[in-house]
């Protein structure tokens, strides 16, 4: 799991360091979005149906991370959309 | 049958991630990434639904639809805003974390499965998740003016709130190796998280909230990967560290582009108001019409415009729209020098002048067009102030020396406009403006930029 760990944050740095500087804003609300992977962990609680309380937990952590992904791609579609290039 | 089917679905997802900030890379091909990591986010959660753990879908179903009628809203907001909406973002994460958090302790707790592995994964996942959901909270309140932008500092505040985090972490070693059944500890890892998280941010002032947010960003993201270890869920850790790096990468920057380190940023309380080491001098300034502006800017062969967050605030950024399009057409070669922290968040400046519909060719980062500026004609700072003041490059004493900053000194005219001659965000008096070369036009930016497009395009009716 370290491993897992370490390896992602490695190829998080290679790739993460190509982003054009000009796209810093849509880059952060991507990975906002990205880490919208929450709902996984999320989702998995509010099924389990444990007890009351885990399921509530669970479902306001869902409705968090739902939001993220939602508003996430959305606004950093949006963002992208405005970059044109020079009309020639 | 399943468990393949969603570690195949994990690893879909996990791929798509990494090419979608891989496409990133250029403007072509963002929207691409776009794309793949939303089609990445759909097979990580359908993949997740055929678990077999999951008896009931009706709450996930409620809080799917809940999450999309509040992520639409935000997606929609307006681009100052995009910095508030950040933070907000970070803020879900981090509770989303802390609420799994908690309840996997509780969960475990009652069937007796906490080991002291289980107990430091949650731990460290509480402690994140609690801070960063409070801390981007605060980021939010102070980005939206909601609290003072200014720091709050207070007597042995970095011993306080190092205090308040090391109790946290004591109780959570205490849980995860001695006793992980003393709940009360773990309600007080919570308490002193979510206080630590406010104590955080309230003394960092409003020029620092770039590099805040990106923290604040790597935050949510190592929330992730502490849940993945919870859940011992590999997309989980992958996608949390793909944020973090993106985090830390972009902390990395705006530190740079302010020659200031992470605990300088944290504890340094920057954004008081210095007192002012010259005051009483007498210092004149020279000042300039909107038609004079006109002229300058007509007759050169070079215009560097330098935007800072001001002219957002002024909501000058169309008309400066329509100030390029009118030197350009008449053969001026206009480009824009963005300052990596120039706005409120990374790149901030750079969405603003894309949504006023200037290519993007035209956003020179400050290294590549810093050479340029000795041959500029005119240099035209609209709305930004430090990432200008040459004091940086020279003055030991001022709190701001060392910041590389946009030459806009070194162009042979420069032009400023700016409301006042009140000090900036970091409240540091700028000898740009009392240069030899320097012209300033008072008054506020959407007004003398509309009054210098009036000029130019009437000049323009005439002979050229």
């Amino acid at each position: 799991m370290l491993f897992v760990f370490m390896l992602a944050t490695f190829v998080g740095l290679q790739v993460i360091r190509n982003v054009s500087r000009l796209l810093h804003t849509p880059l952060m609300s991507l990975t906002n979005a990205i880490a919208g992977i929450a709902v996984v962990g999320s989702i998995l609680l509010a099924g389990e149906r444990e007890s009351d309380l885990t399921t509530i937990l669970g479902t306001i952590a869902v409705a968090a991370s739902t939001a993220n992904i939602v508003g996430g791609f959305l606004l950093t579609d949006r963002t992208l959309k405005m970059f044109r290039e020079k009309q020639k | 049958m399943n468990a393949h089917l969603i570690q195949f679905s994990y690893f879909v997802a996990a791929i798509l991630f990494i090419l979608s900030l891989r496409w990133l890379s250029h403007p072509r091909t963002a929207r691409r990434g776009v794309g793949a990591g939303a089609a990445g986010m759909v097979a990580a959660i359908l993949g997740t639904l055929l678990a077999p753990e999951i008896v009931d879908y009706k709450w996930i179903a409620t809080a799917l639809v809940i999450g999309t009628v509040i992520g639409i809203p935000l997606s929609r907001v307006a681009l100052t805003a995009v910095p508030e909406r950040t933070a907000l973002s970070q803020a879900f994460g981090g509770l989303a974390a802390a609420l799994v958090g908690t309840a996997k302790y509780i969960v475990w707790l009652q069937h007796g499965e906490l080991t002291t592995f289980r107990t430091s994964a949650i731990v460290l996942e509480v402690i994140l998740g609690s801070l960063t959901f409070t801390g981007s909270l605060m980021a939010a309140g102070k980005l939206r003016e909601i609290i003072s932008g200014r720091p709050i500092t207070y007597r042995n505040q970095n011993l306080v709130n190092l205090s308040l985090l090391g109790l946290a972490v004591v109780a959570g070693l205490y849980l995860a190796f001695f006793n992980n059944a003393y709940w009360p500890a773990f309600a007080a890892i919570v308490v002193l998280s979510l206080v630590f998280g406010v104590l955080l941010i309230i003394p960092i002032g409003g020029a620092d909230m770039p590099t805040v947010i990106s923290l604040l960003n790597s935050y949510a993201g190592l929330s992730a990967v502490a849940m993945g270890f919870v859940l011992q869920n590999k997309l989980l850790i992958i996608a949390g560290a793909l944020d973090g790096s993106s985090g830390l990468i972009l902390s990395i920057v705006m530190c740079r582009a302010m020659n200031r380190s992470f605990t300088n940023v944290l504890f340094g309380a920057f954004g008081q108001v210095q007192p002012a080491t010259a005051a009483g001098e007498a210092r004149t300034v020279k000042s300039a019409t909107p038609q004079d502006c006109a002229d300058l800017m007509t007759h050169a062969d070079r215009v560097v415009i330098v935007p800072g967050y001001g002219m957002a605030v002024a909501q000058a950024q169309h008309r400066v729209h329509e100030l390029y399009e009118l030197l350009t057409k008449r053969g001026v070669d206009v480009k824009f020098a963005v300052h990596p922290v120039a706005g409120r968040m990374p790149g901030h400046m750079n969405v603003l002048l894309a949504e006023a519909e200037i290519p993007y060719e035209s956003l020179i980062e400050m290294d590549d067009i810093n050479p340029d500026l000795p041959q500029t004609d005119v240099c035209l700072v609209v709305g930004a102030n430090d990432v200008v003041n040459p004091a940086a490059r020279h003055d030991k004493g001022s709190p701001i020396f060392g910041m590389p900053i946009i030459d806009a000194d070194k162009a042979r005219t420069v032009i400023a406009i700016k409301r006042s001659m009140n000090p900036g965000f970091a409240g540091i008096d700028n000898e740009l403006y009392y240069g030899d070369r320097t012209l300033m036009a008072f008054g506020d930016a959407k007004q003398v930029i509309g009054d210098i497009v009036k000029a130019v395009s009437d000049d323009g009716t005439g002979a050229h």
